[in-house]
């Protein structure tokens, strides 16, 4: 997909004046906020079970390539293949590979961000392979040619009729005059299509929420079922996941399945967590006949060793974009690329380079709110400060900002000068907004008076080291 | 270098850690053969009667219906009971699951066909092998008796769970799993169910039956 990370603010400004965006971001609260905080709210280990999610995943990290080692060895063992592909590039020309062997006409896809990220789909299409997302919000978006605005939720950026307008285009052999106003008939609409889709399907392409090493089996967690109904139908089974989805055991991921649900969607579990363990076994009745998967680095093995390693804890869940104030805002699109909200702001300049993405980590208040609730427990505000600074060292700020910050250390190193020019800027600004309180325009500032009023400073005028010298004085 | 000496490598270089640490590895397999529990909530530890209720109050929570009999025998009578009442077909798609082949459909109208399902059967009906109270979970694994596909894709799924079988927790049940089929096996599909399939990606409106069923009804016997 095109990549607009960069153009982040201009994004922003279209998001905030479409007024279709602004009404579908409005179910986010009642949709994830809120039910997330009664979910967490119902379970009294819940916090305690974040810590151990942590450290299970610390502990894993630290020992990744034995636990790849091992995961590897256990899917062999159960009759399935492992193909790593440190590009994504590489994974494409996989996948491709499989689909090619199996002479895969159609392949239908559950949801996945590694999919995403690597982009698949336009792969796939491009070399004759009608890629078919399943997940009905996927399915959406796919028929609009989009890309997701969530990593659990793709389609939240619309409303209803949206989809409706996108059903009757796509839909043509259905009668024009049927009803579609309600989601219950649109959801009955996607299903039927979709149902022939999965089984005329050659492969079935699911991601991976988990990968088991104590097993070598791999988890995926859907409300649907269209993940289950792609990876069982067809005679090929391939998983896309990247390195640091491993877990050491099935008692790991219990702990780590408490936390992912509550933190999505406030469900305690998600209605169908499934565990797959290479392909069918001779006498079974249904199943695939192979069972591939694909083993993404993509970036993540220098991310092992650098300040941003702990991002690697995250399990998708989406906590951190649906409570982001900037996110509630502009959605996910004006991010630009695949990993919207804070946990974006994080990883996409990992994945697509500084360059391209190096303005995310400043769509940020830094309210923290993120970390609150990330169950993993990433430090995601201080990440993005690291990147911050790498984008000022590498002189990727823009120059007006660069400039402001190096006159404002000409004075910082200047304790005098300094002391001296807040204390005139400090009464010049009070004087000059007698009566009002506050600013609607400022020299210098327009950037920030253009939306909001510029208070004028409190304490009569005197800066702050003034006032904190006057109350040691007083106490 | 094929990608995974490089990725391996890589991870290695990044750790800064050696292949040789004999160490890191005593640790890896003493978790993986260890399998320690994490923390295991207090909600799920309860006397069994006490289990089966907060597995069936939580089956329902999420929009499943639950239902009752004292003995395997009871089980063909209570399924056609619940098919006359939601106005289904008195015709249900099973396996080959010995404790469901057991029991006397004969004695009910209900049509009983066997094997995987192909998408036209209007009715599944399983035997989980497990149930988790914690969250009204049910546990089916697939094998010779147990095809995958009647609990995805018929529009209603029944299923068949022993009361002594409803664990507290998940953890329990993997350590049953695994006296079954071995120590690190387990079979080709486990489902964790917990309600009938649902999607809210429309306005964030949740709605029941996306791809898979629609209805879910649960019978505990025992």
């Amino acid at each position: 997909m095109e990549i607009t990370s960069n153009t982040f603010k201009k994004n922003a400004r279209e998001a905030l004046a479409d007024p279709a965006l602004q009404r579908a971001m409005s179910h986010v609260r009642s949709g994830f906020i809120d039910k997330r905080a009664r979910a967490a709210a119902a379970l009294p280990e819940f916090d305690e079970i974040r810590d151990t999610g942590r450290d299970i995943k610390n502990h894993t990290l630290a020992h990744l390539d034995l636990y790849l080692e091992a995961y590897e060895d256990r899917v062999r063992s159960a009759g399935g293949e492992v193909h790593y592909a440190e590009t994504a590039e590489s994974a494409l020309e996989t996948v491709l590979g499989i689909c090619r062997k199996a002479n895969a006409k159609t392949v239908t896809k559950g949801k996945s961000m590694i999919a995403e990220e690597i982009g698949l789909n336009e792969y796939l299409e491009e070399h004759g392979i009608e890629p078919v997302e399943t997940d009905l919000g996927e399915y959406i978006i796919q028929l609009r040619h989009e890309g997701p605005s969530h990593i659990i939720a793709p389609a939240v950026h619309l409303n209803k009729d949206q989809v409706e307008e996108s059903f009757r285009a796509a839909h043509t052999d259905l009668p024009a005059d049927r009803d579609l106003s309600e989601p219950t008939s649109l959801l009955n609409e996607a299903r039927g299509i979709l149902r022939e889709r999965f089984l005329a399907a050659d492969v079935g392409i699911t991601g991976a929420n988990f990968l088991v090493a104590e097993t070598g089996t791999s988890v995926i967690v859907t409300n649907e079922g269209n993940g289950d109904l792609t990876q069982i139908l067809p005679r090929v089974h391939i998983v896309v996941a990247s390195i640091e989805k491993i877990v050491p055991t099935l008692n790991d991921v219990s702990q780590i399945m408490r936390l992912l649900a509550r933190s999505a969607t406030g469900q305690d579990l998600s209605v169908y967590t499934t565990f797959s363990t290479g392909p069918r076994r001779p006498d079974d009745p249904d199943g695939p006949d192979e069972y591939h998967v694909v083993i993404l680095d993509n970036g993540r093995s220098e991310m092992l060793g650098s300040e941003f390693k702990e991002a690697l804890r995250c399990i998708r869940c989406g906590a951190c974009m649906n409570h982001c104030p900037v996110y509630q805002a502009v959605g996910g699109h004006a991010y630009g690329w695949v990993y919207p909200g804070p946990i974006g702001a994080v990883l996409d300049p990992q994945l697509i380079g500084i360059e391209k993405a190096g303005n995310l980590p400043n769509a940020s208040t830094f309210c923290g709110r993120c970390e609150e609730v990330c169950p993993m427990r990433i430090p995601l505000p201080k990440m993005m400060r690291h990147w911050r600074e790498k984008e000022f060292e590498r002189h990727l700020s823009p120059a007006t900002a660069r400039y402001g910050i190096g006159l404002w250390a000409f004075f910082a190193r200047r304790p005098r000068l300094y002391q001296w020019a807040t204390r005139w800027a400090m009464r010049v600004l009070a004087n000059g907004a007698i009566g009002k309180g506050r600013y609607t325009s400022l020299p210098l500032a327009g950037g920030w008076t253009k939306y909001r009023d510029f208070p004028s400073p409190e304490g009569d005028g005197r800066t702050f080291q003034e006032q904190w010298a006057a109350r040691r004085k007083s106490a | 270098m094929s990608d995974r000496e490089t990725i391996l490598g890589k991870i290695r270089r990044s750790l800064a850690v050696d292949t040789n640490d004999v160490g890191r590895r005593a640790i890896v397999i003493a978790r993986l053969e260890g399998t320690p529990r994490g923390i295991v909530p207090k909600r799920g530890q309860l006397p069994a009667e006490q289990r089966v209720s907060l597995f069936s109050k939580m089956a329902e929570k999420v929009s499943g219906s639950v239902g009752r009999v004292a003995k395997p025998e009871d089980v063909p009578r209570a399924v056609a009971e619940f098919l006359r009442e939601n106005n289904l077909p008195a015709a249900i798609r099973t396996g080959g699951d010995p404790l469901l082949a057991g029991m006397p459909w004969d004695d009910t109208q209900v049509e009983v066909s066997h094997g995987p399902s192909d998408g036209g059967d209007p009715v599944g009906l399983s035997h989980a092998v497990a149930g988790v109270a914690e969250t009204g979970t049910l546990v089916l694994t697939s094998g010779p008796d147990n095809p995958t596909t009647l609990n995805f894709l018929p529009e209603t799924h029944i299923v068949v769970v022993a009361a002594e079988d409803i664990a507290g927790d998940y953890e329990t049940v993997w350590d049953d799993l695994q006296k079954r089929h071995g120590k690190g096996h387990l079979p080709r599909t486990v489902n964790l169910v917990t309600g009938p399939s649902r999607s809210a990606d429309i306005e964030q409106t949740l709605l029941l039956g996306a791809h898979g069923p629609r209805r879910l009804h649960i019978v505990v016997v025992g």
